[in-house]
């Protein structure tokens, strides 16, 4: 008999019950597993409770110090006063918000358009998930260059004549810096500061940062393909004659779609928001070797901080704090996921 | 639509292999959508030469790392599929929870860890790291798979006497292929790919896997862009060939609860 790993959309695939053991034999499951439990709650939960109390503790330098820092949780409060930190967790909601918009929404319609069946759906499937398989270096770097202001899609705009036809009406040529670009998109800072009046002394402006622009494009080509697969093996456990019954009804296709596909999709949207949810609470090697940490803190991101204050300025409490500030993040959003999913199988 | 959907996402090959093939002098910022003017492989010469070493690294780093948790992840999959007891679904709630974690929160204790056992910056020590943090994906993945084959088979081998491991070596193991296939290529991907944990370990450049060579590579201003380009084709290509041919088993690993790290 051939086994076949079945396409889920759902992380954990239900399990049948399982034949009932005899009594002596009880002990060997727990046993078989120990080594691999024994290294997560090394490797995973002792190292985290470590992390937790360097980034509570003196060692900010490169002399290494564990004693505790007075008073408690002093690295946090600097590190929440820091505007660079401000800069980031700004960047990451941005960027979290445009990016899941963007590679949720796209690879829906790919999976959408895909579903007719037309002359090579295979092909286009896989050059849309090709980039998935590439490395965030490798994608980084090409996008870099591609939105360099002096050539790549600048060119492309006047190429195209779209900066032509803005300069014949009077208009400046429409060349952003993009990556070089600190400047702000829709700052809320002076609506803010009519609620909330200490918004004014704050030194990062609240909105969409124009060099982070570029990153989101790239992590939208990197991933788009990963939602457009998820719909697509969602799509396929929509049974036949469940479209087969709409159309007796008297749905057109454009209404199978609206009134049957997509709300059975529901929860693929869900698994799919959570899963490039984490990866963007996380992402950094994308930012890393594409702006770094941008012009004025413009696509720097707590991963990268991190980084920075760790390896760098060799700040281990201040790299830790963010670190587990990240940690948090994450587990917002998977611990809920993981335990629901879990608990259905 | 698709059409357009299909040149965005096929632009940035395109300007990776053709600035890659132009020769140096001739890539300047006006001309960077043409096609070049006259084929050459310098920037792959070079980028070639200087990556090289690095993408040695790489194999030597992700084949054992591949293997070895593909191995130990489909034993944790089968107990966890087939064996379950008390408490088997926390703790692979426990055990699954480790692959979504930030790895920058571990990163201090980890490279202290490797100093006091002596792998710090060295290669096998990065191939223990891959293995103990792959574990929760590939018992993932291998749970899933092992959950779908059916209970029958079990139920026979018991009969015939066979026990826990019996039964895995010689009804599971031989049923087992397509899951090494799939856990295999996407382990190799994400190792091959993986840049936090080489960047960090590694401090040495000669020991460095291919991803931290090629962004120190393109970091340097002192070399082309024909080059870095050129250098990025040659990173991505093993991941990239491993996706052209076996495309169909890596989209089953991702499906079957991926995550790009």
């Amino acid at each position: 008999m051939q086994a076949k790993l079945t396409v889920n959309s759902r992380l954990v695939a239900g399990v049948e019950k399982p034949v009932r053991r005899r009594h002596l034999s009880g002990l060997f499951p727990p046993l078989i597993l120990a080594p691999a439990v024994i290294a997560s709650i090394i490797f995973v939960y002792a190292f985290i409770a470590i992390t937790v109390w360097v980034s509570l503790s003196k060692w900010g330098t490169l002399r290494m110090d564990f004693n505790l820092r007075e008073p408690f949780g002093y690295t946090y409060q600097q590190m929440f006063s820091m505007p660079r930190w401000h800069a980031d967790l700004r960047n990451t909601f941005i960027f979290t918000i445009l990016f899941l918009f963007g590679s949720i929404f796209v690879g829906l319609l790919l999976a959408l358009l895909l579903d007719r069946k037309l002359i090579g759906h295979t092909i286009l499937r896989n050059v849309f998930l090709f980039p998935y398989a590439l490395s965030f270096i490798v994608t980084g770097i090409a996008w870099r260059w591609i939105f360099n202001p002096e050539t790549g899609v600048n060119l492309l705009f006047d190429g195209l004549g779209i900066n032509h036809l803005i300069t014949s009406m009077g208009g400046h040529p429409f060349k952003p810096g993009w990556t070089t670009d600190p400047s702000v998109l829709f700052s809320i800072n002076n609506w803010l500061a009519m609620i909330f009046p200490g918004v004014k002394n704050m030194s990062v402006h609240l909105g969409i940062p124009i060099a982070l622009i570029p990153v989101v494009v790239a992590a939208c080509w990197q991933l788009t393909g990963f939602s457009m697969a998820m719909y697509i093996a969602g799509m396929s456990t929509i049974s036949h004659e469940l479209r087969e019954a709409a159309r007796i009804d008297g749905a057109n296709e454009f209404q199978i779609y609206t009134t049957v596909i997509l709300p059975l999709l529901g929860p693929v949207t869900v698994s799919t928001a959570i899963i490039l949810g984490h990866v963007s609470l996380k992402i950094f090697d994308l930012i890393f070797a594409m702006t770094g940490t941008g012009p004025g803190f413009a696509t720097d991101v707590p991963g990268i901080f991190v980084f920075d204050q760790t390896f760098k300025a060799t700040k281990y409490n201040l790299g830790a704090a963010a670190s587990v500030v990240m940690l948090l993040l994450v587990s917002l959003v998977i611990v809920p996921y993981l335990w629901s999913s879990l608990r259905k199988s | 639509m698709l059409l357009g959907f299909m040149l965005f996402f096929l632009m940035p090959v395109y300007v990776m292999v053709v600035t890659g093939l132009k020769e140096a002098t001739k890539v300047s910022l006006s001309t960077m959508w043409n096609l070049p003017q006259q084929l050459s492989g310098g920037g792959f010469v070079e980028a070639w030469r200087r990556l090289q070493p690095n993408l040695g690294n790489s194999l030597m780093l992700a084949i054992p790392a591949t293997i070895l948790s593909a191995i130990w992840g489909s034993i944790n999959g089968y107990v966890f599929a087939k064996w379950r007891f008390r408490g088997s679904n926390l703790l692979f709630g426990i055990l699954v929870f480790g692959m979504f974690i930030p790895y920058q929160s571990i990163l201090i204790p980890l490279i202290q860890f490797l100093e006091q056992v002596k792998l710090y910056g060295t290669i096998p020590g990065l191939v223990v790291v891959h293995v103990i943090y792959g574990i929760a994906i590939t018992s993932l993945i291998f749970r899933n798979f092992y959950a779908a084959i059916p209970n029958e088979l079990m139920e026979a081998a018991r009969i015939d006497g066979a026990g826990i491991i019996r039964t895995y070596l010689d009804v599971m193991l031989p049923l087992s292929m397509p899951g090494f296939v799939v856990v295999g290529i996407f382990q190799f991907t994400n190792i091959w790919n993986d840049f936090l944990f080489g960047v960090t370990i590694l401090p040495n450049p000669a020991a460095q896997p291919v991803t931290v060579a090629l962004n120190n590579l393109s970091g340097s201003f002192s070399v082309d862009w024909n080059v870095v380009m050129a250098g990025a084709v040659v990173a991505a290509l093993p991941t990239a060939l491993v996706y052209i041919f076996l495309g169909r088993f890596f989209v089953r690993g991702l499906l079957a609860g991926s995550v790009k790290g």
